[in-house]
């Protein structure tokens, strides 16, 4: 197997998840659980996939992508923050709905080709051999989601609004005190991770696979997730979980493809499983690090 | 300036509103996605609640439908409803469902062709625990390790999926089934077929275990010291620790009670409606019991009556589908909104709306 190839398309498999999980590890640190992921990732990719086959412009589908699942997240916003729903059952409902509007909406794009973003080659850079060919020859959303990484990071470390959402996420109450928007913040936090979901699911439909079908995230929501606990919500843990996790998908495919002898379906349940067996170490570990409101409502209350 | 205000206790009025409130926003907004879609809203409303039930050709079908899809949904939702009481949320039970088709489905077809009356209450023990067995692993994670059970049970759906397929394409594969996948058909085997008990009525013994399934857990939830304990754990779990309430033993519990009602599901489908191990036997209905747990306020009365209307929606979209040309994924949409309507009207139901003039202080 080609080793140049191999990192190459690590790295795509790995973007969606990686887009998704940093919005949601934003969410998180504001102190929200959002189990929707998996629905907005979904509803981002048909929409992306519509948006592109309408308008013949991946960047726009990314756009409408991004878009529509923030606005679809922002219900889950409305009815945890201000009709203080429970934020699991909330989140599991968001899932459902996107789920079936996804597929209401995809039912007349199967099987219809979008256009996909072409490869950006990285002037210098991507002449390097071997490194080149690696790194620098990919699409423009390989490189908006590291530069979201990176974004993520410094604005939660050196920006007063970054602290501020800390602060929300770590305690509410005294956010609060401190005369915080508990709530606008959290709707912000939401309809960000909303966004970078639409993205994810985007890139699912426009790059990865490309095409639509219906539930083709197939349970990428649910491992951006996992990699947000694997991460201890770090936005550099994110970077390398979603890799790792890239790496185990491409390899898992490229031995079904080689015709190697163990079964299909334990391979196919291999990422799933090995998702687990991260949870499992890491909890095991005992760091955890999670924000100290995370899944708590807030009610101001007097 | 729209204030809520905390009830000390959640209101019993607006607990049994909330559902039917639920219900008419969703036909409401539902009626206006069908309009969008080019489809009569009136009609495709009555298609889907009323026609399954009266229509005059078709009533005939479908009536007995409500059960069969009533059954599985009910019998998974009331294992759900006790975990959830206790805040322990298995959302795997797709998984657990599957599982336990394939394990009982794999006894059975061991003996094959035995004619033995014990065979299938041997079956039925054995889907009961396969889905225990597989609910049991994010129970040891989560006791042992701290693991969280959300993910846990939801990535073992995808695991389930992928035994289910090699199980269906290879190891419980007929022999006469000329190379196709799938296993034996159980509706040809007399001796295991889980058949109707009371021709045209749906029952079969699936329904009559969700029936049960209603009757212990209400008996458990409302009279037994467990039930006490794991509405506890749920409302107050420091207070739940400090009177000697084990955390371990509950999750062991709600876990196992829910993974093993979802196995015997599973068992029943396979051997009843769906007659046999295919790829996609299973149709999420491990999901919808989610909707199910919810609607029914986690009370097993209002678990019965959520999943008949569950069940209904499920007819109903499919005569919509066929008589109206409405897409099999607005069913879906229509039991996901359902969920989220009910979650927002919840809002009355634990708090008190004032609206104050302007803003004090």
């Amino acid at each position: 197997m080609d080793p140049v190839l191999l990192v190459a398309s690590i790295m795509v498999s790995a973007t969606p998840i990686l887009l998704a999980a940093i919005g949601e590890m934003v969410v998180e640190k504001a102190g929200v659980l959002n189990l929707g992921v998996e629905g907005m990732m979904i509803t981002g990719a048909v929409i992306g996939f519509a948006a592109a086959v309408g308008t013949g412009s991946p960047v726009l589908g990314f756009a409408a992508a991004a878009l529509g699942a923030a606005v679809l997240s922002l219900t889950f916003g409305f009815l945890t923050q201000y009709l203080l729903s429970n934020q699991v059952a909330t989140g599991l409902g968001l899932t459902l709905v996107g789920l079936g509007l996804s597929a209401l909406v995809g039912a007349g794009f199967e099987g219809v080709r979008a256009p996909g973003p072409g490869k950006l080659w990285i002037p210098g850079l991507a002449e390097i051999p071997v490194i080149g060919p690696m790194f620098f020859r990919h699409d423009f959303m390989v490189y908006v989601s590291l530069l979201l990484v990176a974004g993520v990071w410094a604005f939660l470390k050196f920006t007063r609004a970054g602290l501020i959402l800390r602060a929300v996420g770590e305690d509410h109450e005294s956010a609060h005190a401190l005369g915080y928007k508990v709530v606008r913040v959290r709707m912000a936090a939401i309809f960000f991770g909303g966004a970078c979901a639409g993205l994810g699911g985007a890139y699912v439909s426009l790059v990865r696979v490309p095409q639509w079908t219906e539930g083709m995230t197939a349970g990428a929501g649910w491992i951006a997730l996992a990699i947000v606990v694997f991460a201890s919500w770090r936005p550099f843990g994110v970077l390398i979980g979603a890799y790792l996790f890239g790496g185990v998908t491409v390899l898992q495919l490229n031995l079904q493809a080689a015709g190697a002898n163990v079964p299909v379906e334990l391979l196919s349940m291999s990422p799933y499983l090995i998702t687990i067996l991260v949870l499992v170490v890491i909890s095991a570990r005992g760091v955890h690090g999670a924000p100290g409101s995370l899944g708590r409502s807030f009610h101001a209350s007097a | 300036m729209i204030r809520l205000e905390k009830r000390p206790q959640p209101s019993r009025l607006w607990t049994i509103v909330t559902p039917l409130l639920a219900v008419v926003l969703t036909m409401v907004v539902g009626g206006i996605m069908f309009a969008l879609l080019g489809k009569p809203p009136l009609e495709a409303i009555r298609t889907i609640f009323w026609d399954p039930l009266f229509h005059p050709q078709f009533a005939g079908y479908s009536r007995p439908q409500l059960l069969v899809k009533a059954g599985p949904l009910i019998l998974i939702a009331i294992g759900l409803s006790i975990g959830f009481k206790a805040g322990i949320w298995n959302i795997g039970a797709e998984g657990q469902y599957i599982m336990g088709a394939v394990c009982g489905a794999a006894v059975g077809l061991a003996f094959y062709p035995s004619e033995s009356v014990l065979l299938f209450p041997l079956m039925v023990v054995a889907g009961a625990l396969g889905g225990w067995a597989w609910a049991m692993i994010p129970a040891v994670l989560k006791t042992r390790f701290g693991t969280n059970e959300i993910l846990v049970s939801l990535m073992l759906v995808y695991v389930a999926e992928n035994i289910l397929a090699s199980a269906s394409a290879g190891w419980l594969r007929s022999p006469e089934g000329m190379g196709f996948p799938g296993s034996r058909n159980f509706k040809q085997w007399p001796a295991v077929f889980n058949d109707e008990l009371v021709a045209n009525t749906g029952m079969h013994w699936g329904v009559v275990a969700a029936f049960i399934a209603v009757i212990g857990a209400y008996a458990l939830m409302a009279r037994h010291i467990q039930g006490f304990n794991i509405r506890l754990t749920g409302e107050a779990p420091r207070a739940a620790r400090f009177s000697g309430v084990s955390p371990v033993r509950i999750v062991f519990l709600c876990l196992g009670i829910s993974g093993a009602l979802a196995g015997m599901a599973g068992l029943f489908e396979v051997t009843g409606p769906a007659g046999q191990i295919t790829i996609d036997f299973n149709s999420g209905y491990g999901f919808t019991a989610i909707i199910v747990a919810f609607l029914g306020r986690l009370h097993p009365v209002g678990i019965l009556l959520a999943g008949l209307l569950m069940a209904l929606t499920y007819i109903g979209g499919e005569l919509a589908q066929l008589m109206l040309g409405l897409p099999g994924a607005s069913i879906q949409l229509f039991q996901g909104m359902l969920l989220f309507f009910l979650l927002a009207t919840d809002v009355f139901t634990n708090y008190r709306i004032r609206f104050a003039k302007g803003e004090l202080a």
